[in-house]
């Protein structure tokens, strides 16, 4: 009788809680209205335009609502600082992804009105994901943040790789999706509960320890989300999709996912699924090792960007893996540093990358940053830090990231998870650094008598290397903007990351109540 | 007075920073912030009190949530090195200004080379062990653009750097793991996590830790020195690097890491030294032996200062792996008298290069001597302290150094000795092959020219009154290497003494 009762009242909605995810959604439907006016310039313009500004609202719903503690709809979303913090990561790499592609092909192809909408809603799908307390709500955010992106990978019609990536991306989110989701509907037969809170107090009270429905699916959960957040052994597809993807897609996919992956993953498992903590750990380990040697591996010798870029972040999410894998308070603000660091970094490159695609003959070829030093002085710059930092160089964020991931592994007691992160960045020096060495090196020189080659994207004929500048295709000031801005970060909180930890401390402290963190290191024999 | 270090330690950046900003001018630019830096090292030089502990003194908390401070001190240990670092700096920047050189990007190179100069003073002066990690490995990073946009061949420069970037960095990578560890293993036992030296001084780690993490720091500081047989980077990053940068990272980088065993690994890691004490005086051994052979047989004049300096770096742990004052004193002043001849060694290979039809191949010289007398003069003096003339500062260093070996290790300080009449022998090699024997094919004999002369007589000068007046050094460095081996003495002490005392601690693994 209770539960029908409770059925039946209509749940509170604290709608300036839910303010951030409302201006999304406004967003996107006023975007997608906009793409229907008429005249050609003023769609291509106004409708990024309006997205920034989405993106920019929802930012400002963020710090009006910063200070806010707060269970939405009945217990589906939390607000808490963890869903802020993750949505105004995945509201910056928006607007960071958004000025990417303003001018790009792909958004012309689609639509404007289509592709930036689309954005829009897999950010609003990300916001979810990172404030769901409840499985249910959890898998709608999932699917909310994937289906838009199997198509925005898709939306260079004309050309198949960007098709093929689409594709796979769809059928393999689909397999990672299922997989989650038998997961989640096992974990609900087990417990009987669909609440990240309820299924904790299931769970802690001892007579499900090693239940196999719980093991079970607790592995086919880890197996979904490292599917969704590209970790290793379950990476295969990214090359592939990162590689045929448009770039600004690319760069918003990269990042905004890991982010809300990670947000995911650190409350599902260090709220619902802590008193399983045995159970899960060794399992997370295991992947962030593989990952980060996974991904260091494969990216030796790639050639184009891209795909490096893909395999980099197979490994960056292996070592942003080890400070959730600690399970101490430590760990936590270690990984939302990172995931900052990362973000800082990721666009910084992207943008450069995308800014020789349009400019140079050798698409994302590792030769088409050569001769960057000389023609874009500032893009440079960005991409020496923003390879730096992914490597770990002192003065940028990147280092900062690292130093607190190992001095988190060493204080849960796992000191050789550092030693194997720093093993990764050592390999990972062989491919970053080639790409410094190439945006200081001369232009490549085209080979003589090179027949013109068709810009790919254009259908023109590209233009030869001694070209007149304002002949070569517009890199765009937007990318510029982009990278220079980020590589600024990349340095500034780099010297001064101290207002940066402010933040993901707090984060931190709001996340778990500190009896469960306690609880969990005495559990693996930290305290 | 705290923010004298503070300045001296920026100076060499904003000069620089300064300097791409300033054109064409920038070499003087340049040089101008090293002049003054230079000024400023003397005068702290002077003004250190010996025997007064840390002084000039700077503490502040940098990054409050990873626990590391902005800690910065002149001590007996840095503050030579400093002036020796301020020195260098001076030459390499006056050789390339009145050269005009590079023509290239005269800006984005003084930016480097001033970010170089402040990465290496921060780590000398940093007083937090995860500061001095941060500026071990920052003031490498310009090293790696200098080669890779100056180096001397354009097809090969880009690979060796690489090399030589990756090699470096493997070590410094594992050791940010050990400083790591360190300042949490100890905080965990004293409550807060801090990587101030002087207080993990206060709670060393357990003797477990500090195995393995002497093992990574030893690794690191080897492989920068470089010691046989991490020295795979050496004779390709050598051949590449631009001279200026050359001088600069021959005479300092690698007294960074001859530093950072007497500054971080003795006092904080002392069972670990004790414990591996014999393997590293080993390598130290092997060293000596193996640079100065290949010093012998190599016929590029860069590498056979490269291989010397192999040989000198290793007398230089040799001293310090000795375990006794003496030796470690010895070191500290073989550290800095290396320094000035190695920096200036290399500028008389840049000179001796132009005079060979621009090979730097010692079969391609002989007989530069014939009409520079004033030059082979110079040279001279400085071989003779290379080689550690009895009268030089080297010869000094070098005694020192044996005495200490000698105390309980007669068997190394014997071969060890052999490694001294070896160093003659490379040393005298590359003076006759230059300069005297029969005249090279492309060999033009020149008198020292005054765009030469102002950067080598300083430098000469310099080391001649170091021969004079070595207390100058041994005074100031003598209690500090001193407070340094107290943690690893009391590990030699019977072990009923060493139990009672405060550094033997178990803790969580």
């Amino acid at each position: 009788v209770t539960s029908a009762l409770a059925a039946a009242q209509a749940p509170v909605i604290d709608w300036a809680g839910l303010s951030p995810l409302l201006a999304l959604l406004g967003a996107a439907i006023v975007v997608l209205l906009g793409g229907l006016l008429r005249p050609r310039g003023v769609r291509a313009h106004a409708v990024p335009a309006l997205t920034v500004l989405g993106f920019a609202a929802a930012i400002v719903c963020v710090a009006w609502q910063w200070d806010e503690r707060d269970v939405l709809i009945s217990g589906a979303l939390k607000l808490d600082p963890l869903a802020l913090v993750t949505t105004l990561l995945v509201c910056g790499t928006g607007i960071g992804a958004t000025l990417l592609a303003w001018r790009d092909e792909a958004a012309r192809q689609v639509a404007h009105g289509e592709f930036f909408s689309l954005l829009l809603i897999s950010a609003a799908g990300m916001v979810v994901l990172g404030a769901a307390d409840d499985l249910v709500t959890a898998f709608v955010g999932l699917e909310l943040l994937s289906l838009p992106l199997y198509i925005l990978c898709a939306a260079l019609l004309r050309r198949e790789r960007s098709l093929e990536s689409g594709l796979k991306y769809l059928i393999i989110g689909s397999v990672g999706s299922a997989t989650l989701l038998y997961g989640f509907a096992l974990l609900y037969g087990a417990t009987g509960q669909t609440r990240y809170g309820a299924i904790g107090a299931e769970l802690a009270k001892g007579d499900l320890a090693g239940d196999v429905l719980v093991l079970t699916a607790i592995g086919m959960t880890i197996v979904g989300l490292a599917f969704k957040a590209s970790m290793a052994p379950f990476h295969q597809w990214t090359p592939d999709v990162y590689e045929g993807a448009p770039t600004p897609v690319t760069a918003f996919m990269s990042v905004a996912t890991k982010v809300a992956a990670f947000a995911v993953i650190i409350r599902l498992f260090d709220s619902a699924l802590i008193p399983a903590v045995d159970d899960w750990r060794p399992v997370w380990i295991a992947i962030a090792v593989i990952s980060i040697l996974v991904g260091n591996v494969g990216a030796l010798g790639q050639q184009s960007l891209k795909r490096m870029l893909a395999f980099s972040s197979i490994a960056q999410a292996g070592y942003i893996l080890v400070g959730f894998v600690v399970v101490t308070e430590l760990g936590i603000q270690a990984v939302l540093f990172y995931l900052v660091a990362y973000l800082f970094a990721n666009l910084a490159a992207f943008a450069v990358v995308l800014l020789r695609e349009r400019e140079t003959e050798h698409g994302d070829g590792l030769d088409a940053m050569r001769g960057l030093g000389v023609d874009r002085p500032l893009a440079a710059v960005a991409m020496t830090l923003s390879m730096l930092s992914l490597a770990g160089i002192p003065a940028t964020v990147g280092f900062i990231g690292k130093f607190r991931l190992i001095e988190a592994a060493a204080g849960g007691g796992s000191t050789w998870l550092g030693i194997v992160i720093v093993i990764g960045s050592m390999i990972s020096l062989a491919y970053y650094l080639p790409v410094v060495a190439a945006v200081w090196l001369a232009p490549a020189t085209a080979p003589a008598g090179a027949v013109p080659a068709t810009d790919p994207v254009t259908g023109r004929p590209a233009l030869a290397g001694g070209a007149p500048d304002e002949e070569r295709p517009a890199g765009g000031v937007e990318t510029q903007v982009v990278a220079a801005v980020m590589g600024a970060c990349i340095l500034v909180f780099g010297i001064v990351p101290q207002p940066l930890f402010d933040v993901v401390d707090k984060v931190a402290n709001g996340i778990v109540p500190g009896p469960l963190i306690t609880a969990a290191a005495r559990a693996i024999g930290v305290l | 007075l705290t923010i004298h270090l503070s300045i001296v330690l920026w100076l060499p950046l904003a000069a620089g920073l300064l300097a791409l900003l300033a054109g064409r001018a920038a070499r003087w630019v340049l040089l101008a912030g090293t002049l003054l830096t230079l000024a400023y090292a003397i005068v702290i030089a002077i003004d250190f009190q010996s025997g007064g502990g840390a002084q000039y003194v700077t503490d502040e908390r940098w990054i409050p949530a990873l626990g590391i401070h902005y800690a910065l001190a002149a001590t007996g240990l840095n503050v030579l090195l400093l002036l020796t670092t301020a020195i260098v700096f001076v030459a390499a920047a006056l050789w390339a200004a009145v050269r005009d050189e590079p023509r290239e990007a005269p800006g984005a190179y003084a930016l480097l080379m001033g970010l170089a100069q402040s990465g290496v003073m921060g780590a000398f002066l940093a007083q937090d062990l995860a500061l001095f990690v941060i500026f071990f490995d920052l003031m490498l990073v310009p090293f790696y653009f200098l080669t890779l946009r100056w180096g001397t061949d354009p097809e090969q420069r880009a690979g060796a750097v690489l090399k030589l970037f990756i090699y470096t960095l493997v070590g410094s990578l594992l050791m940010l793991v050990g400083a790591i560890a360190t300042g949490v293993l100890s905080g965990q036992a004293s409550g807060n996590t801090t990587f101030l030296i002087a207080e993990l001084r206060a709670t060393l780690v357990s003797a477990g830790s500090q195995d393995w993490i002497f093992i990574v720091f030893a690794l690191a500081f080897l492989i920068k020195m470089p010691a046989f047989p991490f020295h795979g980077w050496m004779p390709d990053g050598y051949r590449q690097m631009p001279i200026a940068a050359l001088a600069v990272f021959t005479a300092i980088l690698s007294k960074v890491a001859a530093y950072g065993f007497l500054h971080v690994v003795l006092p904080l890691y002392p069972e670990g030294a004790e414990r591996w004490q014999d393997v590293v005086l080993a390598l130290a051994l092997a060293s000596i032996l193996y640079g100065s052979a290949m010093a012998f047989t190599a016929t590029n004049a860069r590498l056979v200062l490269g291989y010397s300096s192999v040989a000198q770096l290793g007398f230089i742990v040799l001293g310090i792996f000795a375990l006794d004052a003496r030796g470690a004193n010895g070191a500290l002043l073989q550290s800095v008298n290396h320094a000035i001849v190695g920096a200036a060694m290399i500028l008389v290979v840049a000179a001796l290069a132009a005079r060979a039809g621009g090979s730097e191949d010692l079969r391609d010289m002989g007989g530069i001597a014939t009409r520079a007398p004033a030059f082979a003069a110079v040279f001279l003096v400085l071989t003779f302290a290379l080689l550690a003339m009895p009268g030089s500062a080297n010869f000094i260093a070098e005694f020192l150094i044996l005495l200490g070996v000698f105390e309980d290790k007669v068997a190394i300080a014997i071969v060890a000795s052999i490694g001294v009449a070896l160093a003659a022998v490379y040393a005298l090699r590359l003076y006759i092959r230059a300069m005297h024997n029969r005249v090279g094919p492309h060999v033009e004999s020149r008198e020292l020219s005054l765009r030469e002369a102002v950067v080598l007589v300083p430098l000469l000068l310099v080391v001649l009154a170091l021969a004079l007046y070595p207390q100058f050094a041994l005074e100031r460095g003598e209690p500090a290497v001193e407070g340094s081996l107290v943690a690893v003495q009391q590990q030699e002490t019977p072990p009923l003494a060493a139990s009672a005392g405060p550094a033997a601690r178990e803790d969580a693994p």
